[in-house]
Formats: C-alpha cells, structure tokens, sequence
C-alpha cells in the first residue's frame, strides 16, 4: 500500500467517455507525460475528494489487460503496478451503458486480479430505456456502480463520493482485496496456473490471475518487457512438463468470462440502443459519393487551415521576434553577447513558437474529429488504400498534414492506438513535400531552370514544383512499405484490426481545447527546449571562430558611400561563414557530397538548413556575399548562383546540380524541429537517430544516382 | 460459410473463429465468441472494410480478417 498520496486508477474501453470523465473529475490540472518506453501518453491529476487529496491516473483504453507489445502492456502495468508504476489503490472503470456486457469484461479481469473496483456507467443518455440499473449491475459486478454523464456533468459528486468510499475503504483494509473469480478453471488449467505461478518473480503480486495473465499474453513473438524467462519457459509448458499454452486456455477463459456475462449482466440489458441518428449521419458519411466529397471537403479545411489560414499568425510570430530582435540590437551595445541574444535565444525561442499556430489548428481539427466520432469513420473510409502500404486509415490526417509541416504532423499520430502505427507514420511523414521545401525549391528552379513551357502549354518551372510533390507522396508511401517489411519494430503484427464505430456525438469545446492547449504545452515544455538548445549551438557553429584576414572595418571606414559599405559588410558576412565551423565543417564533408554535384559551399548551407530547411536560403545568401536578408524571390541571389564557378571554371549550378540538390532535400531529414519533437513522442534517441540515419542515406544515394547518371547520359 | 460472405444485412451465429492465436484471442476479448450473434451492417465504399453489428456494438473488421470467422446463419 503507497503510504503517500491514494492513487485512483481510470480505465475502460476505447470510446466510453473516459477522456470527458477525466477532464471532470480533475477540472483543469493535469500533468501529461509519456509511460516509460513506449509511446503511451500518461496524464496524470491531483483531485481533492472529501477533503482528502487523492492522484487520479488515467489509464490507457483497452479491451482487454492480455497483452501481445510493450504499449499494450501499459494497462496491466498502470493497475497492477509492474514496471516501476505505483499500484493503485482503487480502480475506476469506465463501463459504455450501451454495451455494459462488453465492457464488464474487462471488470472481471480486474477482480481477478484482486483491485478494488468501482463502475462509472457512461453514456446514459444513449443507452435511454435500456440501460441496465445501476443497483442491479453493483449486485451483479459485487463493487459501486454510478450512473454518470461526463459531457453534461451529472452524477459526478456520486462518483466522487463512491471513489472517496472505496479508497477509504482500501486504507482501512492496508490491502488489496481478495481476488474474486466468477468461473472454475478446468484440472489442465489449473495445472498450468500452478506452473506459471510457481515461477512468477517476487516484484509481481503472487496470484492466479498473473500466471493466466502469462499463460494468455506471453508467446513466441510477443513483444513484451521485464517478463522473466522463468515465466517464459514455464507458461510454454516447458517447466514441470503439462500441456504447453495454446488456444485452448484463451478458449476456455474468454468463454467463461463471457459465459458469466451473459447469464449475468446480458439480462439487466432492455435491448438494443437506440441508433437511428447514427445511421442516418452515417448513410451520407460513408456513401460512395457523397461519403468520399465530404470526405475531401474536410481534409481540404485542414489542409487549408494548416497551409494558409496559420499564415498569418505565423508571419506574426516571426514579426514580433524579429521586432524584439531589433529591438534588442538598438539598446545593447554591439558585440557577441547581442549577437547570442539576438541569433541564438530570440530567434531561438522565435523558431519554437512559430510552430504552435499550426499545432493549435491541426488538434482542433482533430479533437472535433475524433470526439465527434468522426476519426473512426476515417480510418473506416481510409483503410482499403492506407492498408496497401500497411499504414493506419488514421495515418491520412498526420500524413495529409505533413504537407503543412512534419511537427504537428508527427504530434497528430497520438490518434492511432497502437504503437507500431505511429511510429511508423512518423518514420515516413518527414518525406512529404512540407512548406519549409519550397522557398529551397523555388529558388532552384527559378535561378536554373527556364521560364519556357513543356510542348507548347506545361509550364517547367510548374511542372517540376508538382513532379517533387509527387516524388514525395511516393516515396513516402514506397517508405511505408519497405520499411514495414524490413524494420521489426514496424512490422505489421497479425493482430486483428478491429476499431469500433462509436456513435456520433456532439463534440466538446472544453475537452477538445483542454487537449490543444496540452499537446501545445508538451511541445513547448519538452520539444521547445530541444529546438532552442539546438538553434543556439547552430548559431554558435556558424559564429565562431569570429576571425578575419582583412580588416574590413578600415575598409568600411573608407568606403566611397552606403551602397558600398553595406557590399563591404556582406563580403565580411561571408568570410566569417567561411572561417566559422560550419565552414570548415562544410569544407570536410565536401568528399562526401562533391560525387552528388555539391560543393562547400551548398556544404555550408545545407548545415545551416539543419535548424530549419528554409534558412538554406539566407545561408546561401550570406556564403554569396549577398546578405542575409534575401529570400527566395531575390533576382540578387539568383544572379551569384548562376555566377557561382568552380576552380575550373565550370559553373557549380547547373539544371542538373538543381534536380540532384532538390531531391537531396526532399528525402534528408535537415530539420531538427522534426528530430526534437520524434524523440519526444518516442521518449528517445533511438528514432530520431533511426529517421535522421535512413533518411540522410536515402538522400544522398538518389543524389548521386541523378547526378552521376545525369551525367553518364550527357547532362553537365 | 465465413463471416467475409455473408451479405449486407444479413444476420448469422459465429461458428469459430479462426487464425493465429494473438489475432483470435483479440477478436473473441472484443466479444466475437462461438455462439455470438452478428449482422453486416455495411460496406465500406472501397469494398473492404466491412461494418458489423454485435452485442450492441459496431465494429469495422476487414475482409481477409473476416474470412477467418466461420459463421451459420
């Protein structure tokens, strides 16, 4: 027993109101963090009940507590307290009014397993006329039963009220209770329990239903963690001989279980609920026209909203750094210790903020969608093509929204349950064409391509902007493919996909804006600091050494006007790159990328590109002695990279140095807002380095296959 | 017959539920038991998934997952 604050437990299956159950009980505080090692969001909140404050956890949905993968093991963890996880005191569960046979089952795994439970019976008005009474169901289940409507707020001083009961009661007791078990195992299970019990490690409790927990969980390619080989060996039948586990103890345990549902609660139940809304909703959402333009109307909202309506908030957010950066250069004397404020913590602090518009906007979208009940129609809609590439049908939005950018993009993979399909989706979403390419791609092709038309009507310059569109859907679905078959953690594991189709149900403003301002504070809290940190040391990378053969002061100092001035301060801009480290360490990696038609130089900028793809274009400015103030509509910019010569003589850009360039961006990951915020939905390293090293080498292998081969057919 | 077969709006009893042991262990803790009554509710508009009705619930479960359950009607 914790002998600190009671831990309450919050669990159910997918889609019973538990989100909304949670967000009223705790009012607005919750902490939100990862489970340890897996991708499983943890939120956790402080509830005062009866004067007594008490830890609310809630508890990943589930189906079930059997597990076949780390994240999936997370509910058996959070309720029984394996893993380093405190074991709660007292269990809620959130029991759907409109299926409570379904939903009990998970009730009696629990009791089972000896924790005090309490039912929260949800969607009452749903279940109008047929719900089963919740004193019937408290007799039946042996625990409180409380009816409760989270979105209208009734019944929860109930609920809180039996809560408070219950961890009363589990503080007087000093323990949990007594297991209770609704059916016999056979002779040949009870055997098999006795196996697995006997070699159960000490840390977990010593029950019979931990040893049916291995029997029914552990398996040949289970992914499971911290389960011993003790346990392994024996639940394979291999220890004290017996029959080995197989399909007949899953048999017969899930058959009783249900068995004693339905003589027990399928009675309490008045029918069928009530569905006709639904249906009707449904007959439009899923038709094959009008299903399919409804559809493409709303993806085209996010889209839109993502690429065009967080514009102007983000053009703000850049404005007001910018302004503070002036700001800060006018009254500090000039020196480095403005230059780190400015170019390394305000724009620092800019480069993290200017994501959070489009962070907002996508998980309103998504909240709407998914509290709607809408989301599950999308995977519905989705499946049959995203299932070609074995990705989720829920991929499509994160995906979709890798157009925009990879940040919220990966945030917005939480919407798939199971681990595998997120990372996976994350793997593959940073090769989608995102907004930071363009300003790379438009300077390319508007400085080395020409302005003339294809037969007579297709632009090039157009044609070629939607050919690396397409290049990127491709090769993110063909990602998504080859990875899935050759990376084991991604692999496609045979478990069914089932996903329910909740009802429609009016979305909550509150809960769906409690969830952007927690997806936005996590990032900032925990992505934030890792883009800042890496902004400054970039910064630090192309400032230091700060050293220069001439002296261009005296130069400036004698220089003829203005215009001339300012020329002398962009040649000094471009020697001090040129010396900085990012120079030199553009000069060392020139082996590397000289076979894929670059030199230093592009070396530098595509450095430089690692805080964000769009400042390739005023790195390249400054390497060019055009300042650093261009963008990629500058004619000044496109001039030095039409001069640009190698020793030579032959110009470094050509048409073919801009395709083998283009596509090196469209594949590497430069960017490490996407890295920063990778290790934080995986809580590590080892995916960043995993995205960060696939990538890299797929962009530089087409690299050097267009540009080597370009070459082999007779382009320079 | 399988459950893959059975027609839009056409109600039947599962018979078993094949496939490997994960996958059916899943599909039966969701409450696709011998015995259950089930009925296709719909078609999605590629063909695949299909949308079934079962003790209450609706599920979204894929054909070539679907043709694993035996069903009479």
């Amino acid at each position: 027993m914790s002998s600190g604050t009671p831990l309450v437990a919050l669990a159910g299956n997918p889609n019973t109101g538990k989100t909304t159950l949670f967000n009223a009980l705790t009012g607005s505080r919750a902490k939100v963090g990862n489970y340890p090692g897996v991708t499983v969001e943890r939120r956790v909140a402080r509830v005062q009940l009866a004067g007594r404050s008490i830890e609310l956890l809630d508890v990943p949905g589930t189906y079930s507590l059997a597990a076949r993968s780390a994240d999936e093991q997370i509910a058996l963890s959070a309720m029984v307290g394996l893993g380093g996880l405190p074991r709660p005191d007292v269990v809620v569960f959130c029991v759907d009014a409109t299926q409570p046979v379904r939903g009990s089952y998970l009730v009696l795994q629990a009791q089972e397993l000896g924790m005090r439970t309490v039912v929260a019976l949800t969607m009452i008005d749903e279940a109008r006329g047929v719900a089963p009474g919740a004193r019937a169901l408290s007799s039946a289940l042996g625990c409180p039963v409380v009816e409760v409507d989270g979105r209208r707020r009734t019944g929860i001083a109930e609920l809180r009220a039996a809560i408070g009961q219950a961890v009363a009661e589990a503080q007087a007791a000093g323990g949990p209770p007594e297991p209770v078990w609704r059916w016999t195992p056979s002779r040949d299970l009870r055997g098999a329990i006795e196996r697995v019990r006997a070699a159960l490690p000490p840390d977990w409790p010593q029950t019979d239903a931990m040893a049916l927990w291995a029997l029914m969980s552990v398996g040949d390619d289970d992914e499971l963690t911290g389960v011993p080989e003790t346990v392994r060996r024996a639940a394979a039948g291999g220890e004290g001989g017996g029959r080995p586990a197989g399909t007949w103890i899953d048999d017969e345990a899930i058959t009783a279980r249900y068995g004693w549902l339905d003589r027990t609660v399928a009675p309490l139940v008045g029918g069928a609920p009530d569905r006709s809304f639904t249906e009707r909703i449904d007959r439009v959402l899923l038709n094959r026209f009008a299903g399919f333009a409804v559809f493409l109307g709303i993806m085209f909202v996010v889209f839109q909203s993502l690429f065009t309506w967080a514009d102007p908030a983000i053009t703000l957010v850049e404005a007001a750094f910018g302004w503070l950066g002036d700001q800060a250069r006018a009254h500090l004397p000039a020196g480095i210790g403005t230059d780190f404020l400015v170019d390394g913590v305000i724009a620092g602090l800019g480069s993290v903020l200017v994501f959070l518009p489009q962070i907002l906007l996508l998980f309103f979208f998504i909240g709407l969608m998914e509290d709607s009940g809408y989301m599950a129609r999308v995977a519905y809609l989705m499946d049959r093509i995203m299932k070609s590439m074995n990705l989720h049908g829920r991929a499509f939005v994160p995906m979709l929204s890798g157009f925009a950018c990879a940040v919220p993009a990966i945030m917005a993979t939480r919407t798939m349950e199971r681990q595998r399909d997120r990372l996976l989706t994350m793997m593959v979403v940073p090769l989608m064409t995102c907004s930071a390419r363009l300003p790379i791609y438009t300077l390319v092709i508007a400085s080395l391509f020409p302005a003339g038309h294809v037969m007579g009507v297709f632009p090039v310059q157009g044609m070629l902007m939607i050919a690396m569109y397409l290049f990127s859907v491709l090769t993110a679905l063909a990602a998504a493919w080859v990875l899935s078959r050759r990376v084991r953690p991604l692999r496609a594991r045979r478990l069914p996909f089932v996903i329910e189709l909740p009802p429609y149900r009016v979305p909550r403003l509150a809960d769906v804006t409690r969830m952007m301002w927690q997806r936005s504070s996590m990032f900032l809290r925990e992505a934030g600091t890792v883009i800042l940190a890496c902004t400054i040391a970039l910064w630090a990378l192309l400032s230091f050494p700060r050293t220069t053969a001439t002296d261009y002061d005296a130069l400036i100092a004698a220089a003829p006007s203005k215009e001339a001035a300012a020329e002398i301060e962009n040649q000094r801009a471009a020697e001090l790159t040129r010396n900085s480290y990012a120079g030199r360490l553009g000069r060392a990696i020139e082996p590397a990328i000289e076979p894929l038609g670059f030199d230093w130089k592009i070396g530098v900028g595509i450095i430089g590109a690692f805080a964000a793809r769009e400042v390739f274009v005023s790195t390249m400015g400054v390497v060019y002695s055009a300042g650093a103030d261009v963008d990629e509509e500058s004619a000044t910019l496109r001039e030095h990279i039409r001069a640009e010569v190698r020793e030579d003589g032959r110009p470094v850009y050509t048409p073919l140095t801009g395709l083998s360039l283009m596509i090196f961006f469209a594949l590497a990951c430069q960017c490490m807002s996407t890295l920063a915020v990778v290790k934080r939905e995986t809580g590590g390293y080892r995916w960043p380095l995993f995205l960060f090293s696939y990538m890299t080498a797929l962009a530089w292998l087409t690299s050097l296959l267009v540009y080597q081969g370009g070459r082999l057919l007779g382009f320079e | 017959m399988t459950l893959a077969e059975l027609r839009r709006g056409r109600s039947a009893v599962i018979e078993a539920v094949g496939g490997e042991r994960p996958f059916r262990r899943r599909l039966m803790e969701m409450g696709l038991l011998p015995g259950t009554a089930v009925t296709v509710r719909n078609v999605a508009p590629l063909g695949d998934p299909i949308e079934i009705e079962l003790r209450h619930a609706r599920l979204s479960i894929r054909r070539h997952e679907a043709a694993l359950i035996q069903v009479a009607p």
